[in-house]
């Protein structure tokens, strides 16, 4: 079998964001569904969230690609 | 292995980076690619599109007008109003709107048939746009709070003493590093893997359909409706990328200027 290992480095660096994003969105679904008026206060925190909690597989795809050769 | 290797033939080649390095005229740093006609033909057609939906602007307006009017009132009250607060976000709906619609009708290159070659799958474009919001969203909260005061607006008040220092440092890092970096990658990657997923479905499925016995045939099949499930997958993917890329450099222009973060 050939290939590169920092391919499996992506696929681990996805699992922590996954269940982030994950909880996140859960999060904002729950909020939104218990207060349907304070969707325009929480989008902005669930995404601000989303984009912190999504940095790390972000890294991950990038240093796949940069260990690659 | 050597089971699997008896019946699957080995020399397929997966699809790659290379596969995104198109280049038309010229070649090495300043040739002339793929990714760059498919911009120029972009702004060829959002020229087109807004300038033939409001030629005739009328009170009730036409299919045109009315889609572009959606769009624009998406982006002016969902995107700036709830992002950067109402009392300054007309100024930026204007930049708001461009990176929207830009991004959207270059993402959907992806997959419309003549294109099919997603232009933010080439890290140079996501790059350049977010370049725009990084210089626009420093120079707009140093401008507002002055340049020691934005450095010192980055700390939340009320914070104890000794937290200070290192609270400091992780905004800075977040400032300066990891939010310009992720806007670029984060639009780059997902064009990116959506279209090696799509080649990687479609070639495979081609490959199998070619060079099997009797089973692989089949899987192939069975691999190309799949690549028809991921086409709708990715066209879900690239209008939501230009969504939260949109969203994301407003809310960073949003917090640059407000009051204390």
């Amino acid at each position: 079998m050939t290939g590169n290992i920092a391919i499996l480095g992506y696929g681990l660096s996805a699992i922590g964001p996954g269940i982030g994003v994950g909880l996140i969105f859960a999060a904002f679904i729950n909020g939104v569904a218990r207060q349907p008026e304070a969707r325009g206060m929480l989008q902005p925190i669930a995404f601000l969230g989303f984009a912190i909690a999504e940095a790390l597989a972000i890294f991950g795809l990038a240093l796949a690609f940069v260990f690659r050769s | 292995m050597s089971i699997v290797a008896a019946v699957v033939p080995t020399d397929f080649t997966p699809p790659g980076t290379e596969d995104f390095w198109i280049p038309l005229i010229g070649e090495g740093a300043w040739a002339f690619t793929r990714a760059s006609l498919l911009a120029v033909i972009s702004v060829g057609l959002l020229w087109w599109w807004l300038h033939a939906t409001t030629k005739k602007r009328a009170l009730v307006p036409s299919k045109g007008q009315m889609t572009t009017e959606a769009v624009y009132t998406f982006v002016r009250n969902d995107i700036g109003r709830d992002l950067i607060g109402s009392k300054e976000f007309m100024r930026f709906v204007p930049f708001l709107f461009s990176l929207f619609v830009f991004i959207l009708i270059n993402n959907l290159f992806g997959v419309v048939p003549p294109f099919q070659n997603s232009t933010m799958g080439r890290i140079g474009f996501p790059a350049a746009l977010t370049i725009i919001v990084f210089v626009m969203y420093h120079w707009l909260g140093i401008k507002k709070h002055g340049f020691m005061g934005y450095w010192k607006s980055l700390v939340p008040s009320g914070l104890p003493k000794p937290m200070v220092p290192m609270i400091f440092f992780l905004e800075l890092i977040t400032d300066l590093f990891t939010r310009p970096v992720t806007l670029a990658l984060r639009l780059f990657g997902n064009m990116f893997a959506g279209h090696i997923m799509m080649l990687l479905f479609i070639g495979g499925g081609w490959y199998m359909l070619t060079n099997g016995g009797i089973v692989l045939p089949i899987a192939g099949g069975v691999t190309w409706i799949m690549a028809v499930v991921m086409t709708v997958f990715e066209l879900v993917v690239e209008v939501l990328q230009a969504y939260v890329f949109t969203l994301l450099a407003a809310l960073y222009i949003g917090g640059a200027l407000a009051d204390e973060h």
